[in-house]
């Protein structure tokens, strides 16, 4: 079983943290933009290029045997790791934005007709709102939007309201990149199983944090960033069941994804590879076993325990400051922390705590309808992940501190 | 022209002793952003507008026989504090003298090195809305 948390040693893993930013220490609380990288992914990713890169799935020769073996073993890990029912099920994207450009594709062509209603929500990252938008233009679809209370979390009436018989899809996020807000998918799966709609969840905030079980949820898609789980940059999960994934028509043409092609007639690969045209991101694909490797071999529960710790000290710390206002206060939430500071914009205190170090994310956080929801431009972001420390949380509260009572 | 590499010249001075430290160097600039008079709300129109990446800036200016007179804001202190550097080297400037301008000052006081990329995005908008004037004036 799992053994407790050395963060010391952990922190070792992961040799960006021992760099300076403007002569002093980095600390990095970016982590919902990308995390960092342990060095076993890294150490992967040289592998594979100084000794079995070559293509997959196409040539007889060993080094191509060889790289198939690696690239497929990372399917079958992160099918472990979601728990799908069947590898054929993982889809590799190239991130977030693709899987869900790839459903928004696909599944309206087989399934929807005009008029048919689409379900997402005011707090969704605008990759999960432009790609509806674009569909729905072109199928004459109705994109519907669930509203979310002053706290940041979703109004459940709200979402039962909009439910009509035209209602066929529900695209959701788990866990909000600007708000921190762990939305109850359970609950909300259940009640699309009820009225018959399919549902997808937007994963990237999710699965670096807690446990994702997509069979237990009972979604239909699931999608995930590699680069958000201390994995590569340019791979993406997408979860699909198998039986919608079978009838739904391919996304992109091309190598790979096909049986046979003729001039007269194509047929299509069977899934997976339907859904994987072209040489895929072999070498990061491969390295990213070694993310979910990192992530299993602490699990997931001494993460969320040492996680929750971490946002529980950051929230009552940040309740203290004068003037801050937190934006998202809902119950149930992780480290990710959207706030204001009363007289100073936050495009000065990102440099300002850049200057001491510290990296932030300030804007909008591709979540402009948030923003406009709770009537501000944008605001500073701190998110938290596994290697943070204590001690990395009291030197950004210090420095805080320090640059709004200047 | 002289003029403008003068004070150049004057304000690389200025800042030599903060040393190229980053912390200070921003602190510094937004004293001086403080200092910059707010203009008026009927002045912060769209042609006044210069797009930054995350802060908003207003430009507006006069101009008679002794050149160009500029007031600027913005609603972050730092980007004002860099706005009100270039007002100080524009102004009284004829539009020629604008056009022909070259800015060495950012580069040697090591701005560029801190406010890199998107950063400086909002900078380089700001330097070309002083040329969009005076070529309109021209
Ligand atoms: C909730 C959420 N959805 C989607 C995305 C898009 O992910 P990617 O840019 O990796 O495709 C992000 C990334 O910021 C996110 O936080």
């Amino acid at each position: 079983m799992s053994k407790p948390l050395n963060i010391d040693r952990l922190r070792k893993e992961f040799p960006i943290l021992k760099t300076k930013i403007n002569n002093n220490n980095l600390v990095y609380f970016d982590n919902a933009a990308t995390t960092q990288k342990p060095i076993k992914v890294i150490n992967a990713l040289d592998y594979y290029y100084k000794n079995i890169n070559s293509n997959i799935h196409r040539g007889i020769h060993s080094l191509a045997e060889i790289a198939t073996k690696e690239f497929e073993k990372t399917r079958s890990i992160v099918k472990k790791f979601i728990n799908a029912k069947n590898e054929e099920e993982i889809i590799f994207t190239r991130g977030t934005t693709e899987g869900i450009n790839l459903v928004a594709n696909c599944y309206p062509k087989k399934y929807l007709k005009e008029n048919d209603e689409i379900i997402i929500s005011e707090m969704e990252h605008h990759s999960n709102i432009v790609p509806w938008q674009m569909i729905c233009k072109e199928k004459k679809l109705k994109l519907k939007v669930i509203e979310i209370n002053k706290k940041g979390e979703l109004d459940l009436n709200s979402f039962k309201s909009l439910i009509t018989d035209k209602t066929k899809f529900v695209s959701l996020v788990h866990i909000s990149n600007s708000l921190g807000t762990i939305n109850p998918i359970k609950k909300i799966i259940s009640i699309c199983r009820d009225n018959d709609i399919k549902i997808l969840i937007d994963g990237a905030q999710a699965s670096p944090h807690i446990n994702i079980n997509v069979q237990e949820l009972d979604c239909d898609f699931y999608v995930l960033s590699a680069h958000k789980m201390y994995g590569p940059t340019g791979v993406g999960v997408m979860y699909g069941k198998s039986k919608l994934l079978n009838e739904m028509p391919p996304y992109m043409g091309g190598g790979e994804m096909i049986k046979n092609v003729t001039f007269n007639k194509t047929t299509y690969n069977d899934i997976p590879y339907k859904f994987e045209a072209g040489t895929p991101n072999i070498g990061d694909v491969i390295a990213f076993k070694e993310a979910i490797n990192f992530i299993n071999e602490i699990g997931k529960e001494n993460i969320q325990n040492y996680e929750k710790d971490l946002k529980n000290y950051t929230l009552e710390k940040l309740q203290n400051i004068d003037g801050l206002k937190l934006v998202g206060d809902a119950k149930n939430r992780i480290g990710v922390f959207s706030f204001t500071i009363e007289n100073t914009h936050y495009y000065d205190l990102g440099l300002l705590l850049d200057a001491k170090g510290i990296a932030v994310r300030t804007g909008h956080h591709c979540t402009q309808p948030i923003m406009d929801k709770f009537n501000i431009e944008g605001t500073t972001r701190m998110s938290l992940a596994i290697y943070n420390s204590i001690e990395e949380i009291d030197y950004f509260i210090e420095s805080l501190k320090k640059i709004i009572n200047k | 022209m002289k003029k403008i590499n003068t004070i150049q010249k004057k304000i690389i001075e200025e800042f030599k002793i903060l040393d190229q430290d980053f912390e200070m160097t921003l602190n510094y600039l937004m004293e001086l952003g403080d200092k910059v008079p707010p203009i008026k709300e009927k002045y912060k129109i769209e042609e006044n507008i210069i797009k930054g990446c995350q802060s908003q800036v207003w430009l507006t200016y006069k101009l008679n026989n002794n050149g160009f007179t500029f007031s600027g804001d913005s609603n972050t202190e730092i980007t004002k504090g860099l706005l009100s550097l270039l007002i100080r080297i524009y102004s009284d400037c004829s539009p020629k003298e604008i056009i022909d301008s070259n800015l060495f000052f950012i580069e040697e006081i090591g701005l560029n090195r801190f406010i890199g990329t998107q950063r400086s995005n909002g900078l380089k908008s700001m330097k070309n809305k002083f040329k969009i004037f005076a070529l309109s004036n021209i």
